[in-house]
């Protein structure tokens, strides 16, 4: 009665947002992130006084633009995690498109900032790197094709993704960025990976890459020569790397101090590619190890968890996040111990940059909300009585 | 494979029969296959998602296993390297056949600053340029307070101007390590040795590398530390180089030459032990090469073995030694000497008139142009040419340092009767000193071809046969008389009895278009002791003139010949020769007794 005269109580459908999201979602990560983004401010605060002292700014000046992104960076990842997969995905599909449009508008409105690579839109206050944003969602898209294509009567999406992503790692290589467009590559191969390549296929893959490899050291003087100084034990101690190897051999197992390190003032790009080297000379190897151990259980963690998804989309997506996020932080650590050739490439988090910190957080953000927790049919398996 | 039908038309056409719908049978069937597809890929991904995660976890405990290893290991006072390859230190010794030193290294450093680095740039700038005389303050000062992070001040720099600028206390200025070559003779065998300069530079060390003469050629077993340290053993022999040096530059000044070359060769091994291109320069500090003028007048130039000339009667042996191989004629063979000889629309003529005939003997003696063109023409261009070749004068020699590949002969372009009678007392066919000094020690040696080498040898390096024994003897009987009742009389030194033959050639002139009337290459080409010879000697005056006569003497008896002899009388007790005291006709003995 008290109903039908004082009008319906308006129905929960379901559980209310917070606790759910607070239910469902991967603590164990969140909390990896949110460690991380502390441990890149106080890097900051370790590597970036150089650099604001070059460009004549208060010493904590890139500390507190770090503060400020980092925020935004974390508010973008709760909204972001709160997101349902479908939500992400539409959101995702229509950011795409924007982001490849400025991606593909760079050549006329963008600028290099004096360093040769058309790479960011300057909005006056910040710039904008379009391809750190254009990653994650490139991701989301391609998990979306894929998938599609794994339904009965599907299109053909990995053509379509393909398509997509070669002329994505075009548009990159000609800026050019070929980081970046490395990872783009590196990101649809997992995916295409996980969706079920062809094994042949994949060992073919592996042959061509060794077989062009050989045949280009033997062939080419330049590369036979890069590859040589990579693998030659001695580092000329004026180039970046042999800075920061002399860095983490300085720092030791618990690093020269807060503050006295000396790397920073020689590496012009302490606070971004080099960072792990500042962190190891500072707090030495405990700090690093511990960063390291965060990446890996973000990355190993999100994987183990997506192992059990039964949403292609989300699994694909989720993969592709994970893995693009991991490859970053192994390619700058790698070559910061030089057990990579040298390619500049931020730690996702911890380096400085507005772009790259936001983006980060979006992607993890992302991450985020393909691991949560969510019923995976079981009942229903039960109930049919299907036996895996 | 059992291939399920799409539609189970049994269990449809069963439905039908009984009224059903048959779609949802259809639309079951298809949600059966999906889920089957989507347990199939899952089965996949997930595997593939524990092979990635594994990956993951590898790749970052390798990460971190590197980073302890590099966090552990001690850290190392930076080693500079040069980017790629490692700066080879340590060249070898060069010594002569004594195993006296001819060039080695000797440490120095070299200045540089870090202009970042600096306390007091100003105050350094002016310091430095006191130090250095030839710094100007004002630029160092540019330089120091500019944007450039390095620069070299000075490539090398004594002890006591390290020192001086060491006490200026500035930690912007930088020492670094330079291996410098050293050549302790100075000037002398300055063509052989060439000299070194620095190739890549570092800033711990740079490359030392030769850029001329056997620094040069043979740069790389210098550098090879296959070798142990082991010097680079020369058959020049330091004292006999030095004599041959002082008493040529001598001979050049007083016979007024511009330019002087002197050859002296071991006729069995082919040794030069000694070989002079005056003028010369210092290795240590070599000049750089010319860049306008002719390049024959820079020091740099080698006459030994880069100055191709016509050399003149120093040939004609050449030509009697084939005819007497050939056996178409003997020494004593009257050969006609009416002059001029015609030859079409030219005429070869003697510088003097002899007499109408004379004996082959007497051709040599005398430098008959006519007579040795007449035993051209019984050989033949075309055996003269073999013959030539024999002895290497066709192509350049094979002396071992870089310079020797650029001494071509410069041949006729066809080689017809008229240049072999040319040739045949030598004009029409350019050759160095070296190939002329060759073929006297085919000469010399008993009639083998010998290449001459630069390379201590271990014994006779006798090559190919070019004449038999009976015509070398002969044709050394007749340079023995050359000097003996000859054109070369100023060439005896008593107790060496040598040999030899006199060339003066007319110089070309530079722009072609004939002969300078008054320029000469005045040639004497020797071998002593004649009766057994051991070793040749070419001596080769540019543009001599003698004027202690009445009138300007330009001929090799009276210009190359005083000084070969002079050179012959210094070199050859160095060269552990005896005199022979040949017995003086004794004058007739009248005993007389009171």
């Amino acid at each position: 009665m008290t109903e039908m005269v004082y009008g319906a109580m308006p129905a929960e459908r379901g559980e209310p947002i917070l606790p759910k999201w607070w239910r469902t979602i991967d603590k164990w990560t969140m909390s990896c992130v949110l460690i991380l983004c502390g441990i890149g401010l106080l890097l900051g605060f370790a590597a970036s006084p150089p650099l604001a002292e070059r460009n004549g700014l208060g010493p904590f000046h890139y500390v507190e633009r770090q503060a400020a992104f980092g925020g935004m960076a974390l508010v973008a990842m709760i909204i972001t995690s709160m997101m349902s997969p479908t939500l992400v995905r539409r959101l995702a599909a229509l950011g795409f498109v924007f982001a490849f449009a400025a991606l593909a508008l760079l050549p006329v409105f963008g600028t290099d900032f004096g360093k040769g690579a058309v790479r960011w839109f300057s909005l006056g206050f910040a710039s904008v790197q379009p391809s750190e944003f254009l990653k994650p969602l490139f991701v989301v898209v391609t998990a979306w094709l894929i998938s599609a294509s794994q339904q009965i009567g599907g299109p053909p999406g990995r053509m379509w993704s393909f398509i997509l992503c070669i002329s994505i790692v075009l548009m990159l290589a000609l800026q050019p960025d070929f980081g970046q467009a490395a990872l783009v590559l590196f990101g649809w191969g997992v995916m295409y990976f996980v969706a079920g390549a062809p094994i042949m296929l994949l060992i073919g893959m592996a042959a061509a890459v060794v077989l062009a490899g050989s045949f280009a050291y033997a062939n080419s003087e330049h590369f036979a020569r890069r590859i040589d100084g990579f693998l030659t034990p001695d580092v000329d101690p004026r180039t970046q790397l042999g800075y920061a190897t002399d860095a983490i051999r300085e720092g030791g197992l618990l690093g020269v101090g807060v503050g006295e390190g000396q790397v920073k003032w020689s590496l012009p790009d302490a606070h971004t590619d080099f960072i792990i080297a500042v962190a190891a000379e500072e707090y030495g190897l405990i700090l690093v190890l511990i960063i390291i151990a965060l990446y890996t259980m973000i990355v190993v963690r999100s994987l183990i968890r997506l192992m059990r998804e039964r949403d292609p989309f989300v699994r694909l997506a989720g993969a592709g996040l994970a893995c693009m996020f991991g490859v970053q932080a192994m390619i700058n650590m790698g070559v910061a111990v030089r057990l990579l050739p040298a390619k500049g490439m931020t730690l996702p988090f911890v380096s400085y940059g507005g772009s790259s910190l936001i983006a980060g957080g979006i992607a993890v953000g992302m991450l985020l909300a393909f691991t949560r927790t969510r019923p995976q049919g079981e009942i229903a398996d039960i109930l049919r009585g299907r036996v895996r | 494979m059992t291939r399920t039908p799409l539609r189970p038309l049994a269990r449809i056409l069963h439905a039908r029969a009984h009224g059903q719908n048959p779609d949802v049978i259809e639309r079951e069937n298809i949600r059966l296959r999906h889920e089957e597809m989507q347990d199939r890929d899952r089965a996949r991904a997930e595997s593939r998602l524990l092979v990635l995660a594994m990956v993951f976890f590898c790749a970052f405990l390798v990460v971190s296993a590197r980073m302890g290893i590099l966090a552990t290991s001690e850290p190392v006072e930076p080693v500079a390297r040069a980017q790629g390859a490692q700066i080879a230190m340590q060249r070898a010794d060069i010594v002569d056949r004594d195993g006296r030193l001819l060039a080695t290294n000797f440490e120095t450093h070299a200045l540089y600053a870090q202009p970042p680095q600096m306390v007091d740039p100003e105050g350094a700038a002016r310091r430095l340029a006191e130090i250095f005389p030839d710094l100007d303050a004002d630029r160092l000062l540019r330089d120091f307070t500019g944007d450039r992070k390095f620069l070299w001040i000075k490539r090398r720099i004594s002890p006591e101007q390290k020192q001086a600028v060491h006490d200026l206390g500035e930690p912007g200025l930088l020492f670094g390590p330079r291996e410098m070559r050293l050549y302790p003779n100075g000037r002398l065998a300055a063509h052989v040795l060439g000299g070194a300069g620095f190739g890549k530079e570092g800033v711990t060390a740079a490359e030392v590398i030769g850029v001329a003469g056997v620094e040069r050629q043979f740069d790389d077993w210098l550098r090879d530390p296959a070798n142990g340290g082991r010097p680079l053993e020369l058959a020049l022999d330091l004292t006999v180089q030095a004599a041959a040096e002082e008493v040529l530059a001598g001979g050049m000044r007083l016979m007024n030459a511009k330019g002087a070359t002197s050859i002296l060769m071991d006729v069995r091994t082919g040794e030069v032990i000694s070989v002079v291109s005056l003028p010369d320069f210092d290795p240590n500090d070599r000049p750089r090469p010319p860049t306008e003028g002719e390049p024959a007048d820079s020091p740099l130039f080698n006459r030994a073995v880069q100055g191709v000339y016509e050399l003149g009667s120093t040939f004609k042996i050449f030509t009697t030694a084939q005819a007497i191989d050939l056996g178409l004629v003997r020494p004593d063979t009257i050969i006609d000497t009416r002059g001029p000889l015609r030859w079409g629309r030219f005429a070869i003529t003697d510088f003097r008139h002899y007499g109408n005939s004379m004996d082959v003997t007497k051709v040599i003696t005398k430098s008959s142009n006519i007579g040795t063109a007449r035993i051209a023409q019984m050989i033949g261009a075309e055996r003269q040419r073999a013959f030539l070749d024999s002895l290497g004068m066709l192509d350049p020699t094979p002396f071992e340092i870089t310079e020797a590949a650029g001494g071509q002969p410069l041949l006729p372009p066809n080689w017809s009767e008229l240049s072999a009678m040319t040739i045949s007392y030598g004009h029409g066919l350019s050759t160095t000193a070296m190939h002329l000094a060759a073929g006297y020690a085919a000469i010399a040696n008993g009639g083998q071809y010998v290449s001459p080498t630069i390379l201590k040898q271990s014994g006779p390096q006798l090559g190919p046969r070019v004449m038999s024994e009976e015509a070398a003897a002969a044709s050394r009987a007749m340079l023995r008389a050359t000097v003996t009742e000859g054109t070369a009389s100023f060439g005896e030194v008593p107790g060496y009895a040598v040999g030899g033959k006199t060339g003066t050639a007319d110089k070309p002139k530079a722009r072609g278009g004939g002969y300078y009337d008054d320029k000469v290459i005045a040639t004497f080409a020797a071998i002593f002791p004649s009766h057994d010879p051991k070793y040749v000697l070419v001596v080769t005056l540019d543009e001599p003139v003698d004027t202690s006569g009445a009138e300007p003497r330009r001929t090799a008896g009276w210009t190359a010949v005083p000084v070969a002899a002079e050179l012959i009388a210094r070199v050859a007790p160095l060269l552990g020769l005896r005199p022979q005291v040949e017995p003086r006709s004794t004058p007739d003995i009248t005993l007389t007794s009171n």
